[in-house]
């Protein structure tokens, strides 16, 4: 398999197939040095201390490095997939018992088709895009929102223009989305 | 199986990606989405937001030796994981899974229903739901949030007809009889943040239930 440097991916991308396709070590160590932070900051914000934090983030990368198969770049990026690990993670870590999770897809591995990353990392800038440009509260909005910080009913009541914003911008990846979706059942 | 009509809100499936819905609606979501494709791309969607967040999210620094344990730990064989149980005729893995791999045990509440409580906690409960042809849930007054998802056959109340794959979401607000198809006994995940007990089975059960 030969793997030109492909510079329609983002970093996070590339060092993440390098991972999912080759074990690259190296490539993992970037990636840890680009979500360890993160991932801290997100589990300290859901309340652990420092150390169980760290405890989160160790969990959370030995999953990504045990569990790169899974990984499938035309169907969500990068950050999507170790936002959903790291949210198990801490919830399970929180409560004591596995949070009920969908089936996944059994999927044949397959070459990254590079024309469908593209458009879903197009899809991710946008979304970043608009996330940088809302409002200050309806940024915190969003922000409590993914970091688990709203219930149910409180995102319900304040579903106005935030997330309706977000939702344009995601609903632009749906039907890609439910097209390769419907491609694997 | 016919089209999937009924779908979950924008709210439901962002509150699941965050992982903070209380255990019995996110039960009922992951069923869900483990049957409907475009609400697994919804689902994807909201993590993808999710993941945007992340990005920007100021970082806190790892104390230095984290990544030399995280890196030391790549050798270290692939923890052995409990193996999770796999969908089995209508019961997605999740359910089956909340089952801890074995058929329903139903438990008999009259007139022919069934029911096996899944889980309950102070935040509410999920349970599965046998309701012969033509009978009527039993009154199960919930203070808030209801969410029904048909596993098998179908049902039909004030607001429309529900069937296998559909999610219905009650608010508080809203008093419904739904009363199964005639045809396939119809089996239902249903989550509310009800107590453990539907009330006034007895009274309602005597009622004739079913008109044609
Ligand atoms: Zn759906």
């Amino acid at each position: 398999m030969t793997h030109p440097p492909d510079t329609s991916m983002t970093d996070a991308t590339r060092w993440m197939l390098a991972v999912r396709d080759r074990r690259d070590r190296t490539a993992f160590a970037r990636l840890y040095d680009h979500f360890a932070p993160r991932l801290k900051g997100m589990a300290m914000r859901g309340g652990l201390n420092a150390a169980l934090a760290e405890d989160v983030v160790q969990d959370v990368m030995l999953t990504v490095w045990h569990k790169a198969a899974q990984f499938d770049p035309g169907v969500a990026p990068v950050s999507a997939w170790v936002y959903r690990i790291a949210r198990n993670r801490q919830i399970d870590m929180a409560r004591k018992r596995a949070r009920p999770l969908p089936e996944e897809l059994i999927e044949e591995a397959s070459e990254p088709d590079t024309q469908q990353i593209y458009a879903m990392e197009q899809e991710v800038g946008f979304l970043q895009g608009a996330l940088a440009k809302l409002a200050p509260e309806q940024r915190q909005m969003i922000e409590k929102a993914y970091m688990g910080e709203l219930s149910h009913s409180e995102i319900q009541a304040e579903t106005g223009l935030a997330l309706g914003t977000i939702k344009s911008r995601i609903r632009l990846g749906l039907e890609r989305l439910r097209h390769e979706l419907k491609e694997l059942r | 199986m016919a089209e999937i009509e009924h779908h979950l809100t924008e709210p439901l499936l962002a509150t699941y990606a965050a992982a903070n819905l209380p255990q019995a609606y996110a039960l009922v979501v992951a069923a869900h989405v483990s049957l409907c494709a475009e609400c697994r791309a919804r689902l994807t969607a909201h993590e993808s937001a999710g993941g945007a967040v992340l990005e920007a999210l100021p970082g806190a620094a790892p104390s230095a030796g984290l990544r030399d344990r995280v890196m030391a730990a790549l050798d270290a064989p692939t923890p052995r994981e409990t193996p999770t149980p796999r969908r089995s005729g209508i019961f997605p893995a999740p359910v089956m899974a909340a089952l801890k791999g074995q058929p329903p045990r139903w438990k008999t509440l009259g007139g022919g229903v069934r029911q096996q409580i899944l889980h309950a906690d102070g935040e509410g409960s999920v349970r599965l739901l046998y309701i012969p042809p033509g009978v009527a849930v039993p009154d199960h007054g919930h203070g808030g949030l209801e969410l029904t998802l048909v596993l098998q056959g179908a049902f039909r109340d004030e607001t429309g007809a529900f069937g296998t794959g559909d999610v219905e979401i009650a608010g508080p607000e809203l008093e419904h009889t739904p009363v199964a198809d005639l045809g396939l006994p119809c089996i239902c995940l249903a989550a509310t943040d009800a107590p453990l007990r539907f009330h006034a089975l007895i009274p309602r059960l005597l009622q004739p239930l079913f008109r044609i």
